[in-house]
């Protein structure tokens, strides 16, 4: 793994009045990483990531993504990654490549460029025939598939996922952290939010939020080691339940 | 008497009926069992949970709760169930405590008649009594949905995806809860995305596309997933996994956690790997046997 930071945080911190939502958190990240942003319900992880993808100003701390300051430079961070979430991804009364052309223009990609984008992508997700069916009548699993390849669409460094793989079948699921895998390989640095506790283990670094704070931030299989776990799923479980606050 | 009967139910959509969201299903639920409804989204299982419930008609089939058919009677089964919709449905603007006023006022009851069954969970959010649901933390919520689901008394629950993106922890809380019902004699029908629900239940339905995998209890799915399982790993994971699937004897193989689960397509695939472990052995690479679990037996299914 090269050195280049594409992400650093240093003492990160957001307060709303008086309640502190994210708690001083460090963390540096490297190009091409797969890191895996866990945390219960309600341990900061949103408002971490808003902070991050250039959408909320931090209270205080320092923070850098693709290079840019996010106190001052937020709206080239916006353009420097890519976001998808499960609830938001797609234009469900666009077609497939409408979804695209928007996506593209937005990014004020060429259009020579999201021609063959959008072609190379058609291909690689065989959804050829689909081109011109509405994104509403795509099975779920597939619409997962192309939002993820829209949200890297312009060709980012850094993509953002929060809970990309909700509610979809185990199969689909691990199509899709396949397209993870090729695109880190690429040097995409991917930071992904999941519920799903098998998915951890497939991140090069897992950190753990609680309360605000972040609890830890290893590998997974050192992490296992350190918190004496059979699995992420049990690493999580002893951390999660140190938390006294309550959600808010 | 069974709880719920389901026989040959077909539901579609679409003006042409184009969309089949329930291509005939059957299956039984006998009275105080903790029955799980295991599957992906666009699977059927809001759209089997809204039958049931009377809230949408099937095509064809015929379906009972508590012996009473769902589209005659439907008023008689609409006093006996509770229901816990997917998308959070109480009223927004009243307060915690008001919500659950409202719903025992409109089944003819009163907080405290039942407040034994609700106690224990209840209990959890009554300091917010004053709080407007809407207010509330999604695991805050649940509880108070949940509580209005069994104001009632209901003699049937049905929980349409309860824990859907729900962290680890609350979700472990949330199936202790079922347990204490399950104890007061009420049969639950549950919905989950979640495979690794399905070994809290007493039985599963496994449901994809429309059409149930299998149903039986997890231990009986789990037992009737019959060819050799192994899980490996080493240092380049990728590559690995490619190199499997190329193989002949390999059934399948996929990621799982931090291993690679290999499907054998008999058992003497099981030397062969141990060639390709040796092969490997630079990059420590490790084989051994492994029991499936429930998500490897979807897999499997779906792959049929």
């Amino acid at each position: 793994m090269s050195n280049d930071k594409v992400i650093t945080a240093k003492n990160l911190t957001k307060k709303f009045g008086d309640f502190t939502a994210v708690d001083h958190i460090s963390f540096d990240i490297h190009k091409g990483e797969i890191f895996g942003f866990l945390g219960a319900n309600g341990a900061g992880k949103t408002t971490a990531m808003r902070m991050l993808c250039g959408l909320s100003l931090p209270t205080s701390g320092e923070a850098t993504v693709a290079g840019y300051d996010v106190y001052e430079e937020n709206e080239k961070i916006k353009k420097s990654i890519g976001y998808m979430s499960q609830k938001f991804s797609l234009y469900e009364d666009l077609t497939v490549k409408e979804n695209m052309q928007f996506y593209g223009g937005i990014y004020h990609m060429t259009d020579k460029f999201i021609k063959e984008k959008t072609l190379t992508i058609l291909q690689q997700l065989h959804l050829e025939k689909e081109a011109n069916v509405l994104v509403r009548s795509l099975p779920l699993g597939w619409k997962q598939k192309l939002a993820f390849s829209v949200a890297i669409f312009h060709e980012p460094g850094i993509v953002f996922l929060d809970e990309p793989t909700g509610g979809v079948d185990p199969v689909t699921r691990r199509e899709f952290w396949n397209m993870i895998y090729e695109a880190a390989d690429r040097g995409t640095t991917v930071f992904v939010t999941t519920h799903y506790m098998d998915e951890a283990e497939y991140c090069n670094r897992v950190s753990i939020m609680v309360d605000g704070k972040i609890e830890a931030l290893d590998s997974p299989t050192q992490l296992k080691k350190t918190y004496e776990a059979r699995s992420m799923d049990e690493v999580f479980l002893k951390l999660a339940r140190k938390a006294t606050r309550i959600e808010m | 008497m069974d709880a719920v009967g389901v026989n040959s139910i077909i539901k579609t959509y679409g003006k042409k009926k184009e969309i089949t969201a329930l291509s005939d299903i059957s299956f039984t639920v006998p009275q105080g069992e903790l029955f799980g409804i295991i599957g992906p989204d666009g699977a059927g299982k809001t759209s089997l949970f809204r039958i049931l419930t009377t809230l949408l008609l099937a095509d064809s089939g015929k379906a009972t709760v508590e012996g009473f058919d769902v589209v005659k009677d439907y008023k008689a089964i609409r006093k006996r169930i509770g229901y816990m919709p997917g998308r959070f449905s109480l009223y927004q603007d009243l307060s915690v405590e008001e919500n659950l006023n409202f719903f025992a006022t409109i089944f003819n009851t009163s907080i405290e008649e039942n407040y034994d069954l609700i106690k224990d969970i209840y209990m959890q959010i009554e300091s917010f009594k004053n709080r407007k649901a809407g207010k509330l933390s999604g695991g805050m919520k649940q509880k108070l949905a949940l509580s209005c689901a069994l104001i009632h008394r209901p003699s049937v629950l049905f929980l349409d995806e309860p824990t859907t993106g729900v962290d680890a922890v609350s979700r472990k809380e949330f199936w202790e809860m079922l347990k204490g019902l399950k104890t007061q004699g009420i049969t639950i029908l549950v919905s989950t995305p979640y495979m690794d629900e399905a070994s809290l239940c007493d039985r599963v339905a496994l449901i994809q596309n429309g059409k149930i995998l299998s149903i039986n209890t997890p231990q009986g799915i789990v037992n009737s997933f019959s060819k050799p399982l192994w899980a490996v790993k080493s240092s380049r994971m990728l590559t690995l996994l490619n190199e499997l699937l190329q193989k002949d004897f390999v059934e399948n193989a996929y990621p799982f956690g931090e291993y690679h689960h290999v499907v054998m397509k008999d058992r003497s695939g099981e030397e062969l790997l141990q060639q390709v472990v040796q092969d490997h052995k630079g990059e420590n690479a490790i084989a051994e046997k492994v029991l499936p679990d429930i998500e490897d037996c979807f897999i499997a299914l779906m792959k049929n």
